[in-house]
């Protein structure tokens, strides 16, 4: 496919040349929101959009409706990296319980964490 | 409530602008699951209902002012073609998505000032209504003009199709700026603003919008005119036929 793309003035052709592999369909973008309580952000799910900024309003009309939000994220899908394998990425940690804080006696001086 | 020193200037002023917010409202929501994207489509309906709920505000107010059996469903489903004082603007017809997002643009601009000027009434109740509207426009503008620009500035028939919808909805935001005389003593209490003095700003945010869209106003300076004293143009009846069918048909009906 290819696009015939007006090009602004100032803006380098570059900038605008679309390819096939987004020109067809929105780019998948993971949502993540982050409540007015303060906290970390959570993943919450996904959104289509042809760019970042378009990203952040989709994922605002999709995912803050219902209110509690201070303040949002978008990544793009293909720029997260996930693990593989949870036989030997996890398991291993299964049968190591000393490896909880709890076996660790905190002295009184510390005070609250 | 703070009397008004013109209790009927208001209802007509508050139910005009219901009337704006109704018709966009329902014209929005003929479109839900026909956007391009799933996500365009909430947007829209987010945006619909934005409307709609603001409409509820206006009529709320009015009907409270009106006394005498008026009721927000009276007036959003039991009035004709010719009570209805919106703009045409907003009743002219989903064509494409060209269309729909340069006409939600054109009210986007136009609601954005109006709630502005509103929010500095000297009626708490109408303060109270365009704060909260003037948040809901903000966004809706973001949202518009953000699409303009992609659209605008993107491939040859993007663009084509954008400039055709300014080229025939341009000539009706000049109505929407119209100085109303049943407002005259509601702009002396402080109560409404200059809706003529806010037309130079619509202009300002509308060239640099289509400059950075790569987009340009029609040289043609005809306007439209009559919404606003309830001549329309033939799409309001279609629209108000199928909104307003049911509560016609079974009169007084409740769920």
């Amino acid at each position: 496919m290819s696009y015939d793309v007006p090009i602004a003035p100032g803006e380098s052709p570059d900038e605008v040349t679309l390819d096939a592999t987004t020109a067809g369909g929105w780019q998948l973008w993971e949502v993540f929101t982050r409540p007015k309580r303060g906290l970390s952000y959570t993943h919450c799910g996904s959104v289509h959009a042809a760019d970042a900024e378009s990203a952040v309003l989709n994922a605002r009309d999709a995912y803050t409706r219902r209110g509690d939000t201070a303040s949002l994220w978008v990544v793009p899908s293909n720029a997260i990296h996930a693990s593989d394998d949870p036989a030997s990425m996890f398991d291993p940690a299964d049968d190591k319980p000393y490896r909880h804080p709890t076996f660790y006696e905190i002295p009184d001086e510390v005070g609250q964490l | 409530m703070t009397p008004s020193p013109d209790t009927e200037g208001l209802v007509s002023f508050l139910v005009r602008h219901g009337d704006d917010n109704t018709i966009i409202g329902q014209r929005l929501g003929e479109y839900i699951s026909r956007a391009p994207e799933l996500e365009e489509d909430l947007a829209i309906a987010n945006v619909s209902l934005d409307h709609i709920g603001v409409a509820m505000h206006l009529y709320e107010y009015a009907a409270e002012l009106e006394g005498d059996g008026a009721s927000v469903d009276g007036y959003a489903m039991l009035r004709s073609e010719r009570e209805y004082m919106n703009a045409l603007l907003v009743e002219q017809p989903n064509t494409d998505f060209g269309h729909i997002l340069v006409r939600g643009f054109f009210f986007a601009v136009y609601q954005t000032l109006l709630w502005e000027q509103l929010a500095a009434s000297s009626d708490e109740r109408l303060r109270g209504i365009a704060a909260r509207a003037l948040k809901e426009a903000t966004y809706h503008l973001t949202h518009h003009r953000r699409w303009l620009v992609i659209l605008g500035d993107g491939t040859a028939e993007s663009h084509d199709r954008v400039q055709l919808a300014i080229d025939g909805l341009w000539r009706f935001t000049g109505e929407l700026f119209e100085p109303m005389a049943a407002d005259g003593l509601l702009i002396a209490a402080g109560i409404v603003g200059e809706i003529a003095a806010m037309k130079p700003r619509f202009d300002v945010f509308v060239d640099e919008a289509l400059e950075e869209a790569t987009l340009v106003r029609p040289d043609d300076p005809y306007q439209a005119t009559g919404g606003r004293t309830g001549m329309h143009s033939e799409y309001l009846g279609h629209l108000l036929a199928e909104m307003q069918w049911m509560q016609r048909t079974y009169q007084g009906a409740t769920w």
